[in-house]
């Protein structure tokens, strides 16, 4: 039974767990040995810990034998290292933080704790989430293990490598533009963004903090939708957090009537969307169709339009006052060529940060500034206001709107490095959702002929995260039926450990 | 005011706008639980949030709120049904996050005004709640620039602050004072404020410019920091009217800058020009959702407001027809002025029960160093003693003279510490009248006198009867025996 450990769902290691067929020590510790020896090769977490799998699995076996049961009990889990847990380091993948310990405990992590679940090490991404393709970390990039010679997406590309290579059956991502959707679809897994504030950000370290959400990836809909129930729920610690509990989904949606719209400025070749991408969203409408749902064409003109422009002047705008407390004086990384206060200032921050944080700190300062503020941040907050009007009125026509999580499936290194703006690009269809606080969720939908996973994006309206699970779990049903051979494909080279 | 002063306002109308930094005293910082405490270990007080580490979020504290929108209505101020926090962003050691949560352009309260002792009245702009910023300790030098190295102590970052700014309308160094003594005691009134300027509860920022009497136009401004005492607040401003005043006379121009006041030199000193000056690049702070006041919480807060300094005034001048130098201290002290208060209550003699609080009881109680409430002179027997006097059984100035400290300390009666000090006067007329008639006997021609109409041998009669009853007599008795005699 341990051969096949990595192939089981988070929700079938758990029932084994409860129901002591096997430990948490055990499943721990033939994760920890595939993700030690897979990271090697695809550099999905920064680091592991061992350590504390270990500990919490001891304590999960022990608290089993006094007849416990827990949601998540062994479940191995990778965690974005933009969250703390305390007592190991959180890096985002920065120089800045390379050696920075948290002392303290993020909301969605101890809830994980609490249900059982085991750290088993932190994962790579776009320093401090400002990327498309984890090519942005300090360390060293994250590969993609469906080819080692591309990229796996961003920011959460470490999350999405490491469930897509089963290293771990569920990681958590945060998602400000796309960070959690778009390495899914490039990974070829499930990735969700929930209702903004359905979720603590308690003890996520800001990116942009109207946008940021944390939020689940996984290599199927029922786990997606396990962990979020986990992670979801109101808390005291975030002022933007909402009342709202997500309750995990026990069935599928019956798709009979369901109104799907398409947004007609992404369908078909719009906005650079590659021509294998849409005749595979293509055929999961027509696979919609036959379940029963109608499908729709809706206009989304100030959402295809402006989300770009909105996103990159909010987002650096809030990253330029979230990292300011980056500065050399009370924790992380201090040059130490400095001599005085101004030089500590600017030597620290110019040689801890990368290229593209430091990019988008510049934008954001200067967006904010005085003189500016009115032209770029009054102003796309207003255009934002107008985006979600746009929203609320397309979903008094439609259930969900359906779109390719990515123009592109995974690139090759380097591809996009040096050119910013089509690195922006990537997240066209996944930022709205952000700028509405929409749930949106990104399942694979197929393989272009590079045998590269392409993503499907679903979005609903705000707090209907649990029917826009329900839909994307019978699309799931309906893809294994019709196109089991698609839906059962793996990577290589996860055959190739244990 | 002085002469020199004196002579330049006869040239020169000083314009000056105060910002007054209050801390609240509420008992956990302003977006954390920590405790909010002067003093203590460097960093004893800090958390993850306090210290701004990566992924902290703020949340407000709702007795902060309360306590801000109660200084806002003690204040006349307007409470905006809804107002914001915004991010004030700039770099400083002391700023844990890089940046101070303020409130910008949508403030708690607006449009107030506190009226002043002398009868002026200043009008508040606004009132905005902000958190504190810590503390740098320098080594070797009085501050950053020179210093070997610098320590920060962030114990007071997060601490909640109201920043309280006034329209420009206080004219002279006195009335700037007066403003913030009234400020203080309105708000140490308001429970919100320990008012202690020493220790940093109080901080004061003055803009301060000149211009030619009789004209309108504001002349250009100079901000003043660091004037943290009610001496230095006055010192500072007539040093600056007189710097003012000097580059005007000869025909130069005040630059806007920003400068600090030296307590020990005595002067300011420039600390940045307007073209140093920070762009704060506000904006709206997204970790925390926009403030919403309830007219109901208004209306709740403001029946909760206790008798303001002004309102006590009033009733202690024309009511109780107080002197101004007793209303001043019980207004000012604000114990005294409770327990007066207290006493009051029992009494229909406000002068006598002042001039009884003001007189003995504060000279025993500064004397042994305590404090109004925790003796056995509580206000009702103190009252039992002021009726004695008033029912002659003891005499005021020998109350004053020989209860004291017994009263204070003694666990008998006023009445049964008279008895036993045998300090009560005799006030049986029939004991007293044969007494008196045989005086009146013996020094006939005296009598005639004071019948005659020679008043002044009236205090010899008295005198002869106290001597007589060794002082233990009501002299009001013997009084009225002798008129009776008179009319006889
Ligand atoms: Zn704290």
């Amino acid at each position: 039974m341990n051969k096949d450990l990595h192939l089981k769902k988070a929700t079938e290691i758990a029932e084994l767990v409860n129901s002591k067929k096997i430990t948490a020590t055990e499943v721990t510790k033939y994760f920890l040995s595939r993700a030690e020896k897979l990271n090697t090769k695809i550099n999905a977490f920064n680091f592991l810990t061992p350590e504390l799998a270990i500990e919490q699995a001891q304590n999960i076996d022990k608290q089993i034998q006094d007849g416990k049961t827990f949601i998540l009990a062994g479940v191995p889990i990778g965690i974005k290292d933009n969250l703390n847990v305390k007592g190991i380091k959180t890096t985002c993948s920065s120089q800045i933080l390379k050696n920075y310990v948290s002392p303290y405990e993020s909301t969605v992590t101890s809830k994980l704790w609490e249900a059982g679940a085991i750290c088993i090490g932190k994962t790579n991404l776009d320093e401090f989430a400002m990327g498309s393709s984890t090519e942005h970390s300090a360390f060293a990039p994250t590969k993609n293990p469906w080819d080692l010679q591309t990229v796996p997406g961003g920011s959460s590309g470490g999350s999405a490598a490491a469930v897509a290579s089963r290293m771990v059956p569920i990681a958590l991502g945060s998602d400000t533009g796309g960070s959690i959707r778009q390495p899914a679809a490039l990974c070829g897994i499930v990735g969700m963004k929930p209702t903004y504030g359905l979720v603590s950000r308690y003890g996520l370290v800001a990116f942009a903090s109207s946008l940021d959400q944390v939020g689940p990836l996984a290599t199927n809909v029922e786990d997606a939708s396990l962990l979020l129930s986990v992670i979801s729920g109101h808390d005291e610690k975030d002022s933007t957090s909402l009342e709202a509990k997500y309750e995990h989904i026990s069935a599928q949606a019956d798709l009979k009537g369901l109104k799907i719209g398409l947004i007609r400025e992404f369908a078909s070749n719009g906005k650079g969307i590659n021509q294998e991408i849409s005749n595979s969203i293509n055929s999961s409408l027509q696979l919609f169709k036959e379940l029963g749902a109608e499908v729709k064409e809706v206009s989304m003109p100030l959402i295809s339009e402006h989300c770009l422009d909105v996103y990159y002047v909010i987002a650096p705008s809030e990253a330029s006052s979230n990292l300011a407390r980056y500065d050399g004086v009370r924790f992380g990384y201090r040059d130490t060529e400095a001599t005085g206060l101004l030089s500590m200032y600017k030597k620290t921050r110019a040689t801890g940060f990368g290229s593209e944080v430091v990019r988008r700190i510049m934008i954001g300062t200067y967006a904010l500034s005085s003189g500016y503020y009115d032209a770029y941040y009054k102003k796309a907050q207003q255009v934002r206001k107008l985006i979600s009007d746009e929203f609320e009125k397309t979903f008094k026509e439609v259930d969900v709107l359906l779109t390719p999580t990515s123009p592109l499936t995974a690139f090759p290194f380097g591809d996009k490095l040096n050119d910013p703006l089509s690195m922006y690009l990537c997240d066209i269809a996944t930022i709205p959702a952000n700028l509405a606080g929409l749930p949106a969720i990104s399942v694979n939908c197929g393989f272009d002929s590079s045998n590269l996973p392409i993503g499907l994006q679903l979005m609903s309206g705000q707090q209907k995260d649990q029917k826009l699970l329900q839909i994307a779990k019978a699309f799931e049903e309906a893809l294994r039926k019709n196109n089991s051979q698609v839906s059962a494909k793996l990577p290589e080279l996860i055959g190739k450990v244990n | 005011m002085n002469s020199v002063i004196e002579e330049i306002t006869k040239k020169y109308e000083p314009v000056i706008g105060l910002e007054v930094h209050a801390q609240l005293k509420t008992n956990t910082k302003l977006f954390c639980s920590c405790k909010n405490e002067f003093g203590g270990e460097p960093n004893a007080n800090t958390c993850p949030i306090c210290l701004g580490l990566p992924g902290v979020l703020p949340v407000l504290n709702k007795t902060a709120l309360d306590y801000a929108i109660k200084a806002s209505l003690a204040l006349n101020c307007t409470v905006n049904p809804k107002s914001k926090f915004d991010r004030k962003q700039y770099f400083y050691p002391d700023l844990p996050k890089g940046y101070q949560i303020s409130q910008y352009d949508q403030p708690l309260a607006s449009n107030g005004f506190v009226d002043l002792p002398d009868g002026s009245k200043v009008r508040i702009n606004r009132l905005h709640m902000e958190e504190d910023a810590g503390k740098l300790v320098h080594a070797g030098a009085e501050r950053l620039h020179g210093s070997a190295y610098s320590l920060v102590d962030l114990n007071r970052a997060g601490t909640p602050l109201t920043e309280i700014v006034t329209e420009p309308d206080i004219r002279t160094a006195e009335q700037a004072r007066l403003y913030v003594q009234e400020l203080r005691l309105i708000l140490i009134y308001c429970g919100v404020c320990d008012g202690n300027l020493e220790e940093g509860s109080m901080r004061c920022d003055v803009n301060i410019s000149l211009r030619p009497q009789g004209t309108e136009k504001f002349g250009t401004r100079a901000e003043i920091k660091n004037v943290n005492s009610f001496r230095s607040i006055q010192r500072a401003i007539e040093y600056e009217i007189e710097r003012q005043a000097e580059i005007l006379d000869e025909g130069g121009e005040v630059v806007q800058e920003t400068r600090l006041w030296e307590e020990n030199r005595g002067c300011t000193i420039t600390m940045r020009t307007k073209e140093e000056a920070n762009d704060y690049r506000y904006f709206p702070e997204p970790d925390l959702l926009p403030i919403n006041i309830s007219s109901e919480k208004i209306q709740n807060i403001q029946e909760e407001l206790p008798l303001l300094p002004s309102k006590k005034r009033e009733i202690y001048s024309q009511e109780y027809k107080l002197n101004e130098e007793e209303s001043f201290i019980f207004v000012e002290d604000l114990e005294r002025g409770s327990y007066f208060d207290e006493c009051i209550k029992l009494s229909n003699n406000p002068k006598k029960v002042a001039a009884w609080v003001n007189g003995p009881v504060a000279a025993y109680l500064k004397e042994q160093r305590l404090s109004y409430f925790d003796t056995k002179l509580s206000p009702e027997r103190l009252s039992e003693v002021l009726k004695l006097i008033d029912d002659g059984i003891v005499s005021d100035s020998s109350a004053k003279k020989d209860l004291i400290p017994d009263i204070f300390t003694s666990d008998l009666s006023p009445i049964e510490l008279c008895d036993k000090k045998g300090l009560k006067q005799i006030t049986d007329e029939s004991a007293i009248s044969g007494e008196v008639e045989a005086i009146v006997n013996q020094f006939p021609d005296q009598f005639s006198e004071l019948k005659s109409g020679k008043d002044k041998m009236k205090s010899f009669f008295v005198g002869q009867a106290m001597k007589r009853f060794k002082g233990k007599a009501s002299p009001a008795l013997i009084n009225k025996i002798l008129d009776k005699l008179i009319t006889k």
